[in-house]
């Protein structure tokens, strides 16, 4: 009998927790008629280890829409994202991939990092639905390394690795006449490593040396072992591809140990978070590739910065506008198509040149990376100047 | 040489911070033999009050560390009465379970409600002072945590030790019902010990906030896992343990990375754990106890 | 005569049962009818019941508590994943090769630490398993932290389903032997049963061997469902995930590992819809159920419907 009470009163706990849950998350979840409505798939990580670039993204992604539908939405209808959190894991995001194309949706949007988006792919291969990746970088997200050809269905609108990796090597070879860096990479995901090994293949193509290889893991807040022995090494470039999280404090420890070597990074480092926990004087005399500045005067920019600071309250991040500039791809992509049909807004986003997005100006090729510009940026007093601009 | 010591100051300014969370740890684990997995989330409350109380409220950092600690000696109290006291007749592996899911609820109901963003701790809450000592590079900070390390753990040693309450905690970390039977309130006992451990946590959060100057949801997984072996290395239940357990984690990773391949670091530092719990299963503190029959 | 003949009729019906149940989702599966998320949600299922049942033999039988057990499954994920992806071989020697290397890790593991007591063994295993992950991430042949890409979709129903019967069959066998009667004396009584005689650390290996071995099993399953693989996947917080299980379902009972391997991932599938809340809701959902039923869904008894026969041959 008293068992019996204690299963009742789990089952009553559960159902009360159900009922209120419905009552959070149900917005997005009623049932419109289909036709007038567009529904957009947002698998992104909202939890686990990944889940600040997730939110980001999400957030990104979801000012895009509100924008749109405000302006009348596309091709008469309304966007409905369907935004479901896949955990930072693989076979979560896949999971989930499965259960909204069988909301139908038109395409998918996230996940961010190349693990997810690989988890997601053959569900969004073999349900001929395209997915628009913010911010997976490893070069085979998007063509298969062992027949080289093109997945058909994955798109992205962030640099692929090679690409920053080879800028930042070029840069420090020409621009700052070093001759022997050391790297300092993120070593627990693809990114940090992916460009961490462009790099080296590049300066070292350019005569330079990489005197060693060190790693952190995400999460670390203590670099100052590997930092002393670098700095014993005396190298005149220090490469750091890695997320601002942890990036941020490794150069503000590099400087207090007494660091001045220039230091380099990528993308990741894009957030006003760097300043903030850095602190200007730290962050002088550091570089990092970029697709765009959060400085940047271009109106659609600024335009952008304020509708993101006045929704949530935050400065947008690199991964906030890779969400935003996915969505604004696959309405461009819409348009093109003249319906919300998932194969012909496939054929359309192939065909996209010269988008203007607030990442920059894009074209897709046939490997369906977007081909644009990369800016240079170096840190002023805690302001991000512009260095080089470099076309594809 | 100067090299070394420097890796040496890095090491000792890395394992005061382990230390520190070694000891709230070790505290809780050696009164009710629980492995409180959601020790470092504690620790990341302790860190979010004190980043609202330096921002919001605009206190200074003597105030937010307090208001920290008295805010998660509460929150441990608490914890312990609803998850954990149920469970003090069940097997083990239960209340380990309910560990782990007040760790994952504290996290998300972090995130739930403020995201997961991270947040930056104020720089002007404690101005860093470099010292440079013949090419070394010590910073005001660094000593500040090995102190506070030093000096909480001599408290709690003292209170352990000579106390009312702490023989009354080692007399329920013995024996509880010998211990009811001499008229020491058990629960009590417990719930002191969460507070103090609790408060602890909170201590080392403020601790990591100035040191890193970032706070977020899921700031105490990794530096609780790192804390966790550390305890178990010095001796698990043992104070002065957790402290030189703290110090030689953060030594051996230092060492790892300054001198071998800072790719391996975690590694290396779990391989040491599980070397030492294999010559000296109790921790280099602790000792032997044969199992009676 | 009467023993004997309730003996083959439970196993007929239980073969009646399970034969009916494969070629209902066989048949759902290749008419098209079963929603691909469907399917997803019931291969996330059999590989869990797997790591579940494999990992309930350590911890609910032997009384051993590991926290390493994803570690096995990476073993096992990678191997298998070697074998077809880059090696080009095929699928089922993936799997034994996985299973092999899977219980040779535990072997190596189990044969040092296996000697250690409580939590001192569960931080042991921890700490192993994850070497296992950072060792993973520095290996250039498996692309480190990226990890295996493009892994072929070989695990389809069959091989799921026939994985998670296997695993099931063959450790319910090995409790109901002689080696399970040593295996659970050791978890009531370890000097006890030592001083009867029993060889307790052969039998603690034993089960730890057998258990990492059908977590190699599961970890090549997942391999080839799910695409990719990489160290990140295999984390602490994934033993966690399958320690929740066998506790859920309660120690020292198989069906109980089973129902709440089914019943947490059809829970995980059911927060989806919730994703701001999912994992607080997963928590509460975690520590109400410890608090009323410390022991577990089941506690130590296998589930038996009358009707239908003791299904998993339980001895209570």
């Amino acid at each position: 009998m008293r068992i019996g009470k204690r299963i009742a009163l789990l089952v009553m706990v559960l159902f009360v927790f159900s009922i209120a849950a419905a009552g959070c998350g149900g917005g997005t979840e009623t049932d419109d008629p289909a036709g007038d409505v567009i529904k957009v798939g947002v698998n992104v990580e909202l939890s686990g280890g990944t889940a600040s670039y997730g939110t980001n993204a999400r957030d990104g992604a979801l000012l895009a829409i509100e924008q749109i539908n405000k302006d009348g939405g596309v091709l008469g209808m309304q966007l409905k994202p369907i935004e479901r959190d896949n955990k930072s894991i693989a076979d979560e995001a896949m999971s989930i991939s499965a259960a909204l194309v069988g909301e139908n949706i038109v395409a998918q949007i996230g996940p961010l990092t190349s693990g997810d988006v690989a988890g997601s792919t053959p569900v969004m291969m073999e349900n001929k639905v395209p997915l628009i990746a913010p911010a997976a970088t490893a070069a085979n997200v998007t063509v298969d390394d062992k027949t080289g050809e093109t997945r058909d269905y994955i798109f992205r609108v962030c640099f692929i690795d090679p690409f920053q990796g080879t800028l930042m090597a070029k840069f420090a070879a020409e621009d700052m006449n070093a001759t022997k860096a050391v790297i300092y990479c993120d070593n627990s995901s693809d990114y940090g490593k992916g460009l961490a090994q462009y790099f080296e293949k590049t300066f070292t193509e350019n005569g330079g040396t990489i005197l060693a290889q060190e790693g952190f893991v995400k999460d670390d807040r203590d670099f100052r072992a590997a930092l002393t022995k670098i700095k014993g090494l005396n190298p005149d470039f220090i490469y750091v591809p890695g997320y601002y999280q942890e990036v941020a404090p490794l150069i503000k420890q590099a400087r207090e140990l007494g660091i001045t070597a220039p230091i380099g990074g990528c993308d990741g480092w894009d957030s006003p978070d760097m300043v903030s926990v850095a602190g200007n004087e730290a962050l002088n005399n550091s570089f990092f590739t970029n697709h765009y500045s959060s400085q940047d005067k271009d109106p659609q920019v600024v335009e952008f910065v304020e509708a993101f600071k006045a929704k949530y309250n935050k400065e947008p991040d690199a991964f906030a506008a890779l969400g935003y500039d996915s969505v604004q791809i696959m309405v461009q992509g819409l348009k093109d198509a003249g319906e919300a049909d998932s194969v012909k807004l496939k054929e359309a986003l192939e065909k996209i040149t010269d988008f203007a997005g607030i990442t920059g100006n894009m074209s897709i090729d046939e490997q369906h990376n977007p081909v644009k510009a990369g800016v240079i940026l170096e840190f002023k007093d805690g302001q991000q100047v512009m260095k080089t601009r470099i076309q594809p | 040489m100067l090299e070394f010591t420097q890796q040496i100051v890095n090491g000792l300014s890395l394992g005061a911070i382990y230390a520190l969370i070694a000891l709230g740890y070790t505290m809780v684990y050696g009164i009710i033999k629980l492995i409180n997995f959601a020790h470092g989330d504690i620790m990341m409350v302790g860190a979010l009050v004190s980043y609202f109380s330096l921002t919001l409220l605009g206190t200074n950092i003597f105030v937010a560390m307090a208001a920290a600690m008295i805010a998660c000696a509460v929150f441990g109290v608490l914890i312990e009465k609803i998850a954990y006291r149920p469970l003090r007749n069940s097997t083990r592996i239960a209340a380990l379970i309910t560990a782990i899911g007040v760790s994952l609820f504290l996290e998300y109901f972090t995130i739930f409600i403020f995201g997961p963003a991270q947040k930056v701790f104020p720089a002007s809450a404690f101005p860093i002072k470099a010292y440079a000592l013949g090419g070394l590079s010590v910073l005001n900070k660094d000593v500040f945590v090995f102190v506070s390390a030093v000096v909480l753990m001599i408290i709690l040693q003292y209170i352990i030790k000579w106390t009312k309450t702490g023989k009354a905690m080692r007399a329920v970390s013995l024996d509880q019902e010998a211990a009811v039977l001499m008229g020491i309130s058990v629960d009590k006992t417990i719930s002191i010990t969460f507070a103090i451990g609790s408060a602890l946590a909170a201590a080392a959060g403020v601790m990591l906030g100035i040191y890193y100057n970032t706070v977020n949801p899921l700031m105490g997984i990794i530096p609780g896992l790192k804390a966790f072996v550390a305890a178990v290395l010095g001796g698990i239940g043992i104070i002065p343990g957790a402290m030189v357990g703290g110090f030689v984690m953060g030594l051996l990773e230092t060492m790892v990375s300054g001198y071998g391949n800072s790719l391996y670091r975690d590694a290396v530092a779990f391989g040491v754990l599980i070397f030492i719990l294999l010559i000296k299963p109790s921790g280099i503190f602790g000792e032997d106890t044969g199992e009676k029959v | 005569m009467q023993k004997v003949n309730n003996k083959w009729l439970k196993l007929g019906i239980e073969v009646v049962v399970l034969a009916a149940l494969f070629t209902l989702v066989q048949y759902l599966i290749t008419a098209g009818l079963l929603k691909q998320y469907y399917q997803i949600s019931l291969a996330s299922m059999c590989i869990n019941v797997t790591l579940a049942v494999s990992l309930s033999l350590i911890n609910g039988f032997t009384g051993q508590l590991s926290l390493g057990h994803a570690g096995f499954m990476a073993v096992g994920a990678y191997i298998a994943a070697i074998m077809t992806n880059m090696l080009d071989l095929p699928f089922i020697t993936g799997i034994l090769a996985a299973m092999l290397g899977a219980g040779l890790a535990g072997f190596i593991i189990g044969v040092p630490t296996l000697r250690l007591k409580g939590d001192y063994l569960a931080i042991a295993t921890l700490a192993f398993g994850e070497i296992i992950r950072v060792t993973l991430q520095n290996i250039g042949y498996v692309n480190g932290p990226a990890g295996i890409m493009g892994i072929p979709k070989f695990a389809t129903w069959p091989w799921l389903f026939g994985g998670a019967i296997v695993t099931i069959v063959v450790i319910v066998n090995l409790i109901n032997s002689s080696y399970g009667r040593a295996i659970i004396s050791i978890r009531e009584d370890e000097t006890a049963s030592e001083l009867m005689g029993i060889n307790t650390t052969k039998y603690k290996v034993l089960a730890f061997v057998v258990g990492a071995g059908f977590a190699g099993l599961a970890g090549a399953l997942y391999a080839h469902y799910f695409y990719i693989i990489k160290p990140e996947t295999f984390n602490f917080l994934k033993s966690f995930d399958i320690l929740v299980m066998v506790v859920l379902g309660g120690l020292g009972s198989t069906t109980g590992a089973i129902i709440a391997a089914v019943f947490v991932t059809a829970l995980t599938a059911a927060l989806q819809s919730f994703p701001a809340i999912r994992m607080v809701l997963y928590a509460l959902i975690l520590i109400i159920v410890m608090i009323y039923r410390p022991q577990g869904l089941m506690g130590n008894k296998e589930l038996s419907l009358r009707t239908f026969g003791r299904i998993w041959g339980g001895r209570h």
